[in-house]
């Protein structure tokens, strides 16, 4: 089998048993990247001088028996993430001129780790859409069909997975940007409980939502990024200070003794019948290995997404003001005078997406609206917070429909932002409660993949990697390619 | 003007003195090379986020517990947000809604010695902005970022203040208070401590607070006081034409002695205030706010209670003295070493603060030290020299020349006391002045009096200054009169 | 709530972008159909609810203070649009 079907558990094996060097996996997959991303356009830089030379670095560390636990494993950073010395420009003009003098955490772990960098993927621009369609470097194709969305925000990364350019690659999850694309594409993704991976260095989007995240074939290689990337870190007081779990240790518990809930809300009547059979088929699957499977129900759940347009662009109004053309980044020509920098330049430097999200999130805290918008919101993210303290009272996992559509026609929703604001239904919830919640791949429909969606209780994305990964060896949805690329 | 009442509540910027700033570890120093104390958060890279100094916090809850004010055990910064070239995330990390310090009383003294309480309104933890340059830079302005994140609190009154004068009371007496309690270095030149004066008139009598405006900035005492002068006559002049006060906010120049107004109201800023989502609440326990407690240093006010009542001194000289730690201090000292706190108090207020202020240095830098004054002291109680001869000594010691002992030794200038020496000398001094002697001995009671004079001066020419001049008096009235 | 084209451009003024009289009839219409979708909210039945600002319940750590090295001069300067010495320059400001 060629290296680049093979899932990052697998390389490992093989760099393991020293059957295949670091280097060798570089060159392959920077190969592949060079003749096909054009199509893609899943890579907005591509680090390959930088890329062979922690390859090399990788097989000296190894062959001193230093090696990391994910030493000569080539990934891609989502371009969210401050990279040191490397264009780090979140797919915005704004950023185009960025060049990060640090490193985020995340890049920082995983380095230490012995990983390979081959570059930094597309994205929607600042993390705003779900579709990948609002990147400033054009937007990403999916490789199951190249007239459709991979999904967003982190389509460039679950593309260039899927389109076998990288085994795996980081992401950023603030209200699905991990699950959705993860879902469109055939692969696997996980966001953790919010505070578990630093965000340090992870350019910020809405602040108490955002996590980064591991994307890959399987959740065995998402449990393998995970373990390296999960952590305290004194630079993020929002990160948790707690011992990481064991997540490889416990990849293979038997399912026997789980309960997995389905909320009726989840599955509601306006659901596409076919992708509503896909999930309960999955159910089914976890109940052949001894799951019991129950009905909960979720009631706050339909509010998730008008909360999530508040408190997101909300809190994303502040995050971006520090873009103004003074210090870094994007500046216009010849200002007149302040006002004119710093409006041309803000005007200028973001797209039209991320100019109504902060327009929408100025408005929602100024005076005279901050009660009656922000201030709700945030009661109702507790009202849906508690649904699922009660629900899981009685399930261990939930399950459902990562999203309620398949992967859409490039333009489809350009006049109807609602709409594409709803294909986050599903995944929205668990941000605003800063559960853990992984999408794996569960069928086809047309030809294009579907995911279902597992949502578990705090700190337990342990056991959601280990059902996730329970599924797959009894299934091999996770393992069905597209043709791009060739075998 | 009589028919007018000054209301003032001033907002006090306090920056800590801590060594990094309020959410990076960069360094606080003054005066380095634009930039070079800024790290990547205080640059507000993408990415980068706060970490809060623990330090910053417990001086904050130093101050509040100083003034017996409230402490909230639990408090949230939020974010201020507006548009500014020296604030370089565009918000600015502040409290709002829950302060660290809440509701205080802080008692001010007046120069009439009456005492007045200011009440706090709370004080809260907020960073610092960089610096806009605007010479040197050819018509742009340069900005400097080593100043963003240092660590402030802002204190902010009640409009409890009815002058000028009360204003500057306040503002001397926090800024005593919080260089007592260690933490400000006081250092206004440095603009450790900036003040905004609210301002409003109203008709004496009147409840309701008249319209306000604000003067922002002023980083002296006497800055302020010209201020508030200036904008209370500007008020007084437009209400008394019969026009309305806008509320606005004004910049003084110290220099030119004007105030003009700064923002219009086009552009009154809505700053949208909401909770930081980047920072958790931060909380206080009972046993840190105890062990806080028990570091704070005695407070100015204490101590100036405990001069009066320990040593007797007056109100005045009390508050004197009490007023910095490094004065007081020497105070006690000199008084323990010599026991004479009235003294001490005389010769310190006196002598030592002409000196001082004559050479502008601070009593840190006072060439005498407490134990040569106390030694002086004794020498002057114990009649080793006259208090003409003292002032000749502490010369002495100011420029260096040694102790009061070794000054008395070198230049001889020990009291003449011995009985024999000085009635030699008053014999000497009537046989070389038999004239006048004569005409003393005939002279009434009223010119007597005015000729004495005449034989002391003489016998001190001839002592050189050092005769004992109550033993001379006496010495001379016997020979005179006999 | 619906928002008019004047609120438009005085939200835009605050944020600091730049939006011109004709965008703004549009803008309008689109930030109103958002507006739409999160009037929902309103239906939500909060009033002895408290607001969730952060998934997790902790309080703030705290940092010692002890200083770091913060001189990034050599590598933020060259990325700045405009400097001069070792400050970033912006147009004339007049307070």
């Amino acid at each position: 089998m060629t290296l680049h079907q093979l899932s990052l558990t697998e390389l490992k094996s093989l760099l393991d048993d020293g059957k295949v060097s670091a280097r060798e996996l570089t060159d392959h997959f920077l190969a592949r990247i060079e003749k096909l991303d054009g199509e893609l356009n899943s890579f907005i830089t591509v680090t390959a001088e930088q890329a062979r030379r922690e390859a090399d670095a990788a097989d000296a560390a190894r062959s001193q028996g230093k090696a990391g636990l994910l030493n000569g494993l080539p990934i891609a950073h989502k371009d969210i993430f401050c990279t040191d010395g490397v264009r780090t420009s979140c797919a915005s003009r704004m950023l185009d001129n960025f060049i990060s003098p640090y490193d985020a955490t995340v890049v920082e772990r995983m380095r230490n780790a012995g990983a390979v960098m081959l570059g930094k993927t597309n994205m929607d621009e600042f993390a705003m859409g779900s579709s990948n369609e609002t990147s400033f470097y054009g937007p990403v194709k999916n490789p199951w069909d190249l007239s459709r969305v991979p999904g967003g925000s982190s389509g460039g990364s679950a593309a260039a997975i899927a389109g076998r350019l990288v085994p795996a690659a980081t992401g950023t999850d603030t209200g699905g940007s991990i699950r959705q694309p993860a879902a469109l594409n055939g692969i696997t993704g996980l966001k953790p409980t919010y505070g578990s991976i630093s965000r340090w260095g992870a350019v910020a989007f809405a602040s108490s939502l955002d996590q980064a995240g591991p994307m890959a074939k399987t959740a065995a290689d998402c449990a393998l990024m995970l373990q390296t990337m999960v952590g305290h870190d004194i630079k993020d007081a929002t990160s948790v200070d707690r011992p990481a779990d064991n997540y490889l240790a416990n990849l293979d518990k038997p399912l026997a003794g789980l309960t997995v809930g389905l909320p009726e809300e989840f599955f509601p009547a306006t659901l596409d019948d076919r992708i509503a059979t896909l999930a309960r088929e999955a159910a089914r699957e976890l109940e052949r290995q001894g799951a019991k499977v129950v009905s909960v129900s979720l009631p706050s759940i339909g509010l998730s997404v008008p909360a999530y347009y508040v408190i997101a662009p909300a809190e994303a109004s502040s995050n971006m003001s520090r873009f103004d053309g003074v210090r870094y980044g994007y500046r216009c020509q010849d200002p007149v005078d302040l006002m004119d920098l710093y409006k041309r330049s803000r005007s200028e430097g973001f797209g039209a997406e991320v100019q109504r999200r902060i327009l929408i999130g100025t408005y929602a805290l100024s005076h005279g609206y901050y009660d009656a918008y922000y201030v709700r919101a945030q009661k109702v993210r507790r009202l849906v917070r508690d649904d699922f303290v009660r629900a899981f009272e009685k399930v261990d996992v939930i399950l459902g429909p990562t999203t309620p559509e398949l992967a859409f026609p490039l333009g489809a929703k350009k006049n109807a932002p609602l709409t594409m604001y709803m294909t986050d239904i599903f995944t929205i919830a668990a941000n605003l409660a800063g559960l853990p919640a992984l999408s794996m791949p569960a069928g086809m429909i047309d030809q294009l993949p579907v995911g279902v969606q597992l949502i578990g209780n705090y700190f337990r994305e342990g056991q959601l990697l280990n059902v996730a990964h329970r599924y797959q060896q009894a299934t091999d949805w996770h393992r069905q390619a597209p043709a791009f690329g060739g075998e | 003007m009589s028919a007018w009442e000054t209301v003032i509540g001033l907002e006090i910027h306090v920056q800590l003195a801590t060594k990094t700033k309020i959410f990076s570890g960069a360094s606080t120093a003054f005066g380095a090379e634009p930039n070079s104390h800024a790290s990547l958060i205080d640059l507000a890279l993408p990415g980068t986020l706060p970490a809060l100094n623990r330090e910053a916090v417990n001086m904050a809850a130093k101050f509040g517990l100083a003034i017996g004010a409230e402490i909230n055990r639990r408090s949230i910064f939020e974010r201020k947000n507006y548009f500014y070239p020296d604030l370089p995330k565009g918000y600015q990390t502040t409290q709002l809604a829950e302060p660290i310090v809440g509701a205080g009383n802080f008692e001010i003294v007046l120069d009439d010695g009456s005492r007045k309480i200011v009440r706090i309104h709370h004080a809260h933890l907020e960073e610092d902005a960089g610096k806009s340059l605007h010479e040197d830079f050819h018509g742009m302005t340069g900005i400097d970022l080593n100043r963003a994140g240092t660590p402030l609190i802002e204190v902010v009154t009640e409009p409890d203040m009815r002058s000028a004068e009360e204003a500057v009371a306040f503002a001397r007496a926090l800024h005593s208070l919080v260089s007592a309690i260690g933490i400000c270095d006081g250092d206004m030149s440095q603009g450790s401590l900036r003040f905004d004066v609210n301002i409003s008139m109203r008709r004496k009598g009147e409840e309701k607070l008249g319209t306000r405006t604000e003067t922002k900035n002023l980083n002296s005492f006497r800055f302020m006081e010209m201020a508030i002068r200036k904008e209370v006559e500007r008020q007084i002049d437009i209400l008394e034409d019969g026009g309305s006060i806008i509320q606005e906010t004004r910049l003084f120049n110290g220099d030119t002695g004007e105030s003009r107004s700064m923002r219009s109201k086009e552009d009154a800023n809505d700053y949208r205030y909401f909770p930081c989502p980047d920072m958790l609440p931060v909380v206080l326990t009972e046993a840190q706010l105890v062990e806080l407690k028990n570091s704070l240093p005695e407070l100015p006010q204490q101590r100036q209670g405990r001069f009066i009542e320990q040593y007797g001194l007056s109100d005045y000289d009390a508050r004197i003295l009490s007023a910095d730690l490094a004065t007081s201090d020497y105070f006690e000292a000199v008084t323990k070493q010599s026991g004479d706190a009235k003294m001490a108090a005389n010769w310190i207020m006196g002598e030592l603060a002409a000196k001082l202020n004559a050479e502008e240095k601070t009593i840190a830098d006072c060439p005498v030290s407490a134990a040569h004054l106390a030694e002086l002291i004794a020498r002057l109680k114990d009649n080793t020299i006259s208090s003409k001869i003292a002032k000749q000594v502490f010369e002495g010691c100011w420029n260096g020349e040694g102790s009061p002992d070794q000054v008395i030794e070198a230049r001889g200038l020990k009291q003449v006391s011995d009985t024999g020496e000085l009635q030699k000398m008053v014999d000497q001094v009537i046989a070389d002045n038999a004239s006048q002697a004569q005409a003393y001995r005939d002279a009434d009671e009223i010119k007597r009096t005015k000729m004495f004079g005449f034989f002391v001066g003489q016998a001190m020419k001839a002592s050189r200054g050092k005769a004992n001049p109550q033993q001379l008096n006496e010495l001379l009235q016997k020979a005179l009169n006999s | 709530m619906a928002i008019d084209q004047d609120t438009v451009l005085q939200v835009a003024h605050l944020a600091r972008l730049h939006v011109s009289t004709e965008q703004s009839a549009a803008l309008a219409g689109r930030l109103n159909d958002i507006l739409n979708l999160v009037d929902q909210l309103q239906q939500a039945d909060v009033d002895h609810i408290a607001p969730l600002a952060h998934p997790l319940d902790a309080d703030q750590p705290l940092r010692d203070d002890v200083v770091e090295p913060a001189d990034f001069r050599d590598r933020v300067l060259p990325l700045a649009p405009a400097s001069e010495g070792s400050c970033f320059l912006v147009p004339r400001v007049i307070e």
